[in-house]
């Protein structure tokens, strides 16, 4: 069960959740101070902890659109809470695989700030409203590489075997 | 069962016979290019061998190709920095494509990739940035992945668990009219399909007016498929692509073309009739919010950039030099100018098209990035507006999210430096 904190809309580019100015720094360890550092409102919850841990960030469709830039999902990752989206943009939701952050597609989400919500199974409830929406369960091959704990020990393990030979 | 192109090439990537929509495939990668975010895909690269007990070698030097543009030269000690250890590690490792900050071979990988013949037809290429999709110019299957993606790749020489996409065909016919250009082409199409009409999915470019047009129009048009969302764009290989990389990109060696079949199946079908097409712009915030140029002629402009992967080509150069020359850039607007790589600004020089920009006003700055993606030169202040040749203006791109950027063809953003507000060219005198 989490709160939801923050709704956003369609079309949320990397840029805004990542600003290009930021670009230089590329560490995982560094990238989380910069989050959504154009909305103010929503960067300082993060930021400064205003947020219980499990929390949701509700958005529209097409969320991390624009820029490649894994920065957009390592600022994330730097937060225990759970992004669920209409839907992701491809190379987003493939970063947001790759390193582990949670990420849910909810076609029909509604939500607003403060609503209570839980994930169970391939739905989410909305104990706020009562209402309850379905998952789009992620596609087996990236299911994969979240069971292996991200895309660097799913490539080790490749390695390994691959050397073995 | 007819073949798209993409299939084609995936299936001769995986060794297998023929491949379908939704298989999942581990296909060869041909080019795996980086930018300085090379500095984060060495992070992760060295990560994956720890613990190993294996020395971390790339899987083949002589694929993959990092190239220096997006902050050029260095902004901040920091990006400095970053460049440095890069440096160290492309020679640590024998990365034979290489592109430094010098003036004899530095540009925007978009544009460094095609003229020096790195991508050829059939190609599988990924690079990590998003706009990897220009490479479909060649006839090659090219998209955008992320760093942690890329170090697998420099690990494994494979991408993992790939999903054969659904192809969307767009079929173009007629005559673009004088003035208007690939670029508008490409915004009107983003603004049919929306900025996720074509997720997860690739778009293939045919019909007479893509046949006539020439490679650098055809990097237009795939550069921004990805502001569609589509994984890529590609044009079946021709003619043309051939003479381009014989004459331009220097290439010798056989051409393996790789073409769709006749009865390839596609999820969607568009004809688009070119000579109906008039300028298009697309209006803050989103690159997809597209108008005809009519209904936004007159807007006052702070700022007009010329460059970029999308538009800062020789001809583009060329169309603004043809406006500009022998007039003055209006009182109160600043033009700058980034040519997409070295040799085109060599090539500018030459011809004289940047003494005649410079001497109209504009401020021609080295090759790179430049002002696209707001780090670095050209920031707008509060309140300020753009028009632009790049390709995207989300809130904030341009370094600061209290301004606004317009996106255009070269045309109309030389015609609009002249007057200082959205003019459409083809009323020029
Ligand atoms: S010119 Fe702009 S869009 Fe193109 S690669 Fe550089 S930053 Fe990206």
């Amino acid at each position: 069960m989490g709160k939801v904190i923050y709704v956003l809309g369609d079309d949320i580019s990397t840029d805004i959740i990542y600003p290009g100015r930021y670009m230089a720094t590329v560490l995982p360890t560094e990238t989380p101070k910069y989050v959504f550092n154009d909305i103010k409102e929503l960067h300082q919850m993060l930021v400064e902890n205003k947020f219980n841990p499990g929390d949701f960030i509700v958005a529209g469709k097409n969320f991390g659109c624009g820029s490649s830039r894994e920065q957009a999902v390592s600022t994330l990752r730097g937060y225990d809470i759970k992004i669920i989206a209409k839907d992701f943009a491809r190379i987003f939701l493939q970063n947001s695989i790759n390193l582990g952050l949670p990420t849910y597609i909810c076609p029909e989400i509604e939500a607003s700030v403060g609503d209570e919500l839980e994930i169970v199974g391939d739905k989410v409830i909305n104990h706020t409203t009562g209402k309850e929406f379905k998952l789009i369960p992620h596609h087996k091959s990236r299911q994969a590489i979240i069971d292996a704990g991200g895309l660097i020990p799913y490539t080790r393990k490749k390695l390994l075997e691959e050397r073995k030979q | 069962m007819g073949k798209t192109i993409v299939q084609k090439i995936l299936a001769r990537a995986s060794g297998v016979a023929e491949v379908n929509v939704g298989d999942i495939l581990e296909p060869a990668v041909d080019l795996a290019m980086s930018h300085e975010n090379a500095a984060l895909v060495i992070n992760q690269f060295l990560e994956i061998f720890k613990g190993t007990g294996l020395e971390p070698k790339v899987w083949n030097p002589s694929k993959i190709a990092i190239i220096f543009d997006h902050r050029v030269p260095a902004e901040s000690s920091k990006t400095a920095t970053n460049q440095k250890k890069v440096r160290e590690f492309v020679a640590q490792q024998g990365i034979t494509k290489f592109h430094d900050i010098r003036g004899d071979e530095m540009g925007i990988c978009h544009q460094i990739l095609p003229e020096n013949g790195y991508v050829r037809p059939g190609y599988l290429v990924v690079g990590t940035d998003s706009h990897t999709t220009s490479h479909g110019a060649l006839g090659a299957f090219s998209f955008g992945i992320g760093a942690t993606e890329m170090a697998s790749v420099w690990t494994l020489g494979r991408i993992l668990n790939v999903q054969v996409p659904e192809t969307i065909k767009i079929v173009v016919n007629g005559k673009l009219q004088d003035f208007v250009e690939p670029k508008d082409l490409i915004l009107y199409i983003v603004g049919l399909l929306g900025a996720e009409g074509a997720n997860y999915k690739v778009i293939e470019f045919h019909g007479e007016t893509i046949r006539t047009m020439n490679t650098s129009g055809r990097l237009t048009l795939c550069n921004m498929t990805v502001e569609a969302g589509a994984t890529s764009g590609i044009v079946p290989p021709d003619d043309e692509t051939i003479r381009y990389l014989r004459q331009v990109a220097g290439v010798q060696d056989e051409i393996e073309m790789v073409t769709p079949d006749p009865d390839a199946q596609y999820c969607q079908e568009i004809t688009i009739d070119a000579s109906k097409l008039e300028p298009q712009v697309a209006c803050p915030h989103t690159v997809d919010n597209v108008k005809p140029i009519s209904e936004v002629e007159g807007i006052k402009i702070n700022q007009i950039v010329l460059g970029s992967c999308t538009n800062g080509r020789l001809e583009d150069l060329e169309t603004a030099y043809n406006i500009l020359k022998g007039k003055k850039i209006a009182r109160g607007v600043r033009m700058l100018v980034f040519p997409a790589s070295g040799r085109i600004y060599r090539e500018a020089a030459k011809r004289g098209y940047l003494l005649g920009l410079m001497e109209a006003g504009a401020v021609v700055v080295n090759p790179g990035c430049g002002p696209c993606l707001g780090v670095h030169q050209g920031a707008l202040g509060d309140g300020e507006v753009a028009l632009s040749t790049t390709n995207r203006n989300f809130k904030g791109r341009m370094g600061n999210p209290n301004s606004e950027v317009y996106l255009c063809s070269p045309s109309v953003a030389a015609a609009s430096a002249l007057t200082g507000v959205i003019t459409d060219p083809r009323k020029g005198g």
